[in-house]
């Protein structure tokens, strides 16, 4: 056992509610990406037992990029197969949830997030304002990949895009 | 005055405002400009260049002389049109460029100069002597010259920024507009409607052509019912950008008290399938001699004043026009109670059937009135006139609003029916006009151009669309005889927002400026806030008839956006504070902070500058004594900034070698290699070492300043020219949170934290290791020229595992060091960073030349063999040593002792400087001409800015333990 | 503007860094007299019209594209990943 504390990008922040949307800092557990070396996709597929296609989510598999996938959890043995980069403690996740997730987050990101055209298990590389990110569509909002380093901004961001939205229906 | 039970206000809400410190009330829904003609207002500003008094010509965005200051302070704003700022309890507005009051403005002898002040004038005046003109005449024409005041304090206020997506963005909600919104939205597609106003429904609202309220408030009722629409009402389309962007700015809270959190504006970036521009059109004035009276105001303004916000503009009216459609206005305003004088009308063969007197072929020459109208005249054809008349209405016709389909460089065909300019399909790919802007301006032709370019854009878009039943409306055609400026002696005024009269233009046109792009920069025309929305037309007439051209030759000026003004504040949305760049945190940050570390940026990072300690006052203090005890006893810093990359794949050494200048394919297993990255011309792109932990798998390291930058070369060069080879690699620098340790009991610090003994581990060494039973990775490389360890655990470990280290250095008598000790150490040993590796460069230069390998190719490696990129005329790499105990800085240049100081002698230049408490002396880092060749000989070092001359010695770079010693120890 | 990355979908320019002309992937072998150096690295046409030019799509997937596009009109014609790219490298 490890004698040294572990701490999260954000450790110890309360979630924060406005107007029935709130944001969290969420525990992901294991992140490993899975890099697939040229011609052995078929053999992956098959250990993974499934790679989504780009922008998508499958499972317990996030697609991040090109024949690449991040794994939520425990992954097999793909050795000689893909590169596996362990990335757990690397990104910071933040879940955005409620009626004005999409609105909130259509501030910061150059992306199309309405259900309609962002259903569950969309996914994508795309920019928080000016940070590298990974969205992911939930059930009920959004979860969010931030490079851990930058979570507080990420977290400063989406919080000032809440509370201006929550001023503008005051204001109506 | 208001008329009784017209407009669309709320009479049960009154609204209380100030405009130049006095009261006033008006209701929910007004305008400013129509709150301030209720309470018999007239004169509300004054002009550009002569200080003329001015009122309120428009109802719309467009307004050339009604602009006021609101707010105070910081949030205060210059320039905001009376006639788009709504009234809200506690407004505040103040009339603009007069002194020291509106109506008593001392600058108004200006207007008596005016002989002197045409066009061209500042530059045929103010010539000579040259000297004068920063000193003297340029602050006198500021002063004089100008609309409203720019706050000096920082903006405060927030804005805001969104994007938004649809299959069909409709501009403007006018009868084209809704019926096309109404049509697409019917059939399924994605709608945003965008409207400047307020209220949606554009002419419509103010009681022009026959359809009435009730059709709006239900097509707007069925519009907010449909889940598929969107109505951004107070959102101005502002830009027609690439693959259908479009930029928006909505006035979010400017039209209510300020709230906490509460944005002024948002500016939109709306990304359409297809656009319909239905922004409809503007009417244009007519230019007679002083037709800029308070008083003056376009007909289908006071149309809107009367129906809108009931209220009217005077109560002695006169018309003055050139077509049928501006009579409506005299029409309503006589069926509202109010006496309308005559109409004069400049076509010899239009009707004379009206309520009131009707004169022919009519020419108003002159006005009258200090700060209002009180009389008009000139003459009809039975004879001269003089009407005494508080509010003449003027119609020249109608420039259909063309200016987005214009933004991106396509130019507007004349059509000569209706005297105006109209945009042809395709200017904007995926737009397409309807209605008055398109030149089609009957409310009938309206609402069928609307429906019809709704159906077109949906059958672009693959779908399809019902034809609506459309409701029956005013058709009638529009007769108008082109007027543009009547002669006279006096001044006619073009674009009243910059003070460009008739005689401006001819004046210009005159002196050779006759194209229309020169006449606009000679006499400012079309160059103020309105963009000549006002004048732009009349004046490029009055050009083609005083160069004898029609006006299709020539044309018109150039249409950009943003097509209203846009606030820098709205632009910059979310980039006020901590918005700006992200901030990246080390996990050591809050430690640091602990200690008292004041925090520097280093690209996005912060790290800590130095840690003081109690009794030191200045940052050398806690600087000297951190190299010290780093150099006697043992020092820790995080150094997680650096970038790591992880590459693995039976084909990674292959990809290092490719990418590396040095070999890598000799590395062992469990060994560290330092690495130099060319970029394909040759030049030093970055450096950095690079550990072997397995057969197949390799961690890079970049410096903090490139990781960035080498990411996005690696994946170039792997995915340009060897996209099949084995290998894969990603971005770790976030994944470890990494911590030097450094100095001769670093090798005991470690020993006392890590699980398991080190004894045995080399220089350039790595090793999987243990520390408090979290695994980690060791790396023997040191930066500061000790024996130095770098560990790396997983982040969420780093805030502990530095507090440990801390503390267990500190009882070895070692310290955490910062950025600045950290610097003094690597110029001591002469490593380079990035202050070196600026982009001019080469391997040659540092002396590294050698690490070019001969046996391999590398990217770089053919250009960096170029003739100039070596020899001796190259500057390289050298250390400096100041002869005299003096302060030298980076950025000096060096010269030979003996030389002028002249850019034409110079030898080289200083880029790191330090204090070495280890030498007891300033050192530098410089790249001189054949340096290598000039170690022991004597430069000067001479700084202009900072006014140091100092001669020095130049030596190797490496100023400490050049045998590397202590790195090996 | 926006472009398509082949793999994330049409997406804001904001996306994408810029790298410059096409030219850049066609490297000379080793030993290339210098000249054909300077071809890729410095020579360009700069053409009023259809061009061919590297973009980074640098916030998403990051793929390197090639992308043919119409300086005049700015129409964007074509999008392709550089690693699959038509006659690419091995």
């Amino acid at each position: 056992m490890p004698n040294l504390i572990a701490k999260s990008a954000l450790f110890g922040r309360a979630p924060l509610t406005l107007s029935g949307t709130t944001l969290a800092e969420a525990q992901v557990g294991t992140l490993t990406s899975v890099a697939v070396f040229p011609g052995k996709l078929t053999k992956v597929k098959k250990t993974l037992g499934g790679f989504p296609a780009p922008n998508t989510v499958a499972g317990n598999l996030i697609w991040t990029g090109p024949e690449q996938v991040f794994v939520l959890g425990p992954v097999p043995d793909l050795t000689g197969l893909a590169a596996v980069t362990d990335q757990s403690g690397g990104w910071a996740a933040l879940r955005l949830s409620g009626p004005m997730a999409a609105d909130a987050l259509m501030r910061l990101y150059p992306l199309d997030l309405r259900a309609a055209h962002f259903p569950k298990d969309t996914c994508a590389r795309a920019p928080l304002g000016h940070m590298q990110s990974i969205l992911i569509a939930e059930e009920a909002g959004f979860l969010i990949l931030i490079f851990r380093s930058m979570a507080r901004t990420a977290w400063h961001e989406i919080e000032t895009a809440l509370h201006a939205l929550t001023a503008r229906t005051a204001a109506i | 005055m208001r008329i009784a039970g017209k407009g669309l206000i709320d009479r049960t809400k009154p609204v209380s405002f100030t405009f130049d410190g006095k009261s006033y009330f008006g209701f929910a829904g007004d305008t400013l400009a129509s709150a301030l003609m209720a309470n018999g207002v007239r004169l509300v500003g004054r002009s550009f260049k002569y200080h003329r008094p001015r009122g309120i010509l428009t109802a719309g965005p467009e307004e050339p002389n009604a602009m006021v200051e609101v707010r105070d302070g910081a949030s205060q704003s210059p320039n905001t049109r009376a006639t788009v700022q709504e009234i809200y309890d506690g407004l505040a507005a103040q009339s603009q460029n007069r002194w020291p009051s509106l109506r008593y403005d001392l600058l108004s002898v200006n207007d008596l100069a005016a002989p002197f002040l045409s066009a061209g004038f500042y530059y045929k005046t103010f010539m000579w002597p040259r000297a004068f003109w920063e000193g003297l005449y340029e602050p006198l024409i500021r002063r004089a010259a100008g609309l409203g005041r720019l706050k000096p304090q920082n903006e405060t206020a927030s804005y805001e920024k969104a994007f938004a997506f649809c299959d069909l963005l409709v501009i403007g909600s006018g009868p084209a507009g809704l019926m096309a919104a109404l049509t697409a939205a019917r059939a399924g597609a994605d709608v945003i409607l965008a409207e400047q106003d307020s209220l949606m429904g554009g002419r419509l609202l103010s009681g022009a052509g026959t359809l009435g309220m009730p059709w709006v408030d239900a097509t707007l009722a069925e519009l907010r019912g449909l889940p598929n629409v969107r109505l951004m009402a107070r959102t101005t389309v502002v830009g027609a950008y690439d693959q259908g962007t479009y930029a928006a700015l909505e006035r979010v809270g400017l039209h209510v008290p300020a709230a906490p959190h509460l944005p002024r504006e948002c500016f939109w970036r709306i990304v359409a399938g297809q656009a319909i521009l239905a922004t409809g059109a503007l009417e244009r004035p007519i230019a007679f001699d002083n037709n800029d009276r308070p008083g003056i105001m376009l007909a289908s303004a006071a149309l809107t004043y009367l129906n809108r916000f009931g209220v009217v503009p005077g109560q002695k009216i006169t018309l003055f026009a050139n077509n049928d459609h501006a009579r409506q206005a005299v029409r309503q305003l006589m069926a509202a109670g109010v006496q309308v004088v005559a109409i004069l009308d400049s076509r010899a063969d239009a009707s004379t059937v009206e309520e009131c007197p009707v004169y022919l072929s009519a020419a108003v020459t002159d006005t009258q009135g200090r700060h209002g109208l009180t009389q008009i005249s000139g003459t009809h054809a039975g004879g001269a006139f003089k009407i005494d008349t508080d509010c003449l209405l003027m119609s020249g016709g109608w420039n259909p609003l063309v200016n987005i389909a214009c933004h991106q460089n396509a130019r507007p065909i004349w059509r000569e029916d209706i005297a105006a300019f109209v945009p042809q399909p395709g200017m904007v790919p995926g737009l397409a006009a309807a209605g008055s802007a398109n030149g089609a301006f009957s409310t009938q032709a309206a609402l069928r151009e609307g429906a019809d370019a709704a159906i077109a854009a949906l059958t672009e878009l693959g779908r399809s669309a019902a034809a609506p039943d459309l409701p029956q409306a005013e058709d009638a055609p529009y007769r108008l005889q082109a007027l543009w400026a009547l002669p006279g002696k006096g001044r006619a005024w073009l674009d009243f927002a910059n003070d460009v009269t008739v005689k401006d233009v001819k004046l210009a046109a005159q002196e050779g400026y006759t194209s229309v792009e020169h006449m606009k920069r000679y006499t400012t025309q079309g160059m103020a806030p309105d963009q000549g929305k006002n004048s732009n037309v009349s004046a490029l007439a009055v050009l083609a008839d005083a160069t004898g051209r029609g006006i299709a030759e020539t044309g018109t000026t150039t249409f950009r956006a943003p097509f209203t003004p846009v606030s820098i504040g709205a632009l910059g949305a979310g980039g006020q504070g901590a918005g700006f760049a992200p901030q990246r945190y080390m996990t050591s940050d809050q430690a640091s902070r602990d200690r008292g570390a004041p925090m520097v940026e280093a690209g996005l990072w912060y790290r800590p500058s130095y840690f003081p300690k109690p009794g030191e006052t200045t940052w050398r203090q806690s600087c000297d004594r951190e190299v010290l005890t780093v150099r006697s006893t043992v020092g820790v810093a995080d150094v997680s900034t650096l970038g790591k990359i992880d590459i693995q794949g039976p084909d990674a050494v292959r990809f290092l070698d490719f990418v590396y200048t040095n070999t890598f394919s000799t590395l062992p297993v469990g060994r560290v290699r330092y690495g130099l990255m060319l970029r394909e011309d040759g030049f030093v792109l970055d450096d950095g070492t690079t550990a072997r932990l397995g057969d197949t798998h390799y961690l890079m390291t970049t410096t903090t300043a490139a990781a960035g930058q080498v990411m996005r070369h690696l994946d170039f060069v792997h995915q340009a020219y060897c996209p099949k080879w084995q290998v894969r690699f990603i971005s770790v620098t976030e994944s470890w949170a990494q911590f030097a340790v450094a100095g001769p009991l670093a090798k005991m610090l470690l020993n006392a934290l890590l699980d398991q003994r080190i004894d045995d581990f080399p220089f350039m060494t790595y090793g999987e290791v243990s520390v408090e039973g979290v695994k980690a990775r060791l790396f023997r490389i040191s930066f500061s020229g000790e024996e130095g360890y770098e560990i790396a655990v997983p982040t969420a470990y780093g805030e502990a595992l530095f507090r440990d280290l801390l503390a267990k250095a500190e009882t070895l008598g070692g310290c955490a060091y910062g950025m600045e000790a950290l610097n003094v150490m690597r110029i001591e040993k002469g490593f380079i960073t990035h202050a070196e590796i600026h982009g001019r460069i080469t391997a040659f230069d540092i002396g590294m030349a050698k690490m070019v390998a001969s046996k391999k190719d590398c990217i770089g490696k053919a250009a960096s063999q170029r003739p100039g990129l070596i020899g001796p005329e190259r500057e390289q790499l050298v250390g400096l040593r100041p002869i005299t105990q003096t302060e030298i800085g980076a950025g000096a240049h060096l010269f030979n002792p003996g030389d002028k100081a002249e850019r034409v002698n110079d030898q080289g230049y200083v880029t790191s400087v330090c204090w070495s408490p280890v030498f007891e002396s300033y050192l530098g880092l410089a790249f001189l001409k054949d340096g290598r060749a000039r170690y022991g000989q004597r430069v000067r070092l001479i700084d202009h800015m900072r006014k140091t001359d100092v001669l020095c010695e130049v030596s190797d770079p490496v100023f400490l333990d050049p045998e590397g010693a202590k790195l090996r120890a | 503007m926006r472009l398509t990355c082949p793999l994330c979908g049409t997406r804001d320019r904001r996306e994408f860094y810029y790298s410059g002309s096409e030219d850049y992937l066609n490297r000379p072998a080793e030993g290339a007299p210098i000249e054909a150096w300077d071809d890729m690295l410095h020579l360009r046409t700069n053409p009023a019209g259809v061009t061919k030019d590297l973009w980074y799509h640098e916030t998403g997937c990051g793929s390197w594209l090639l992308v043919t596009r119409n300086t005049i009109t700015h129409a964007v014609l074509a999008t392709e990943l550089v690693a699959a790219r038509k006659g690419g490298a091995a």
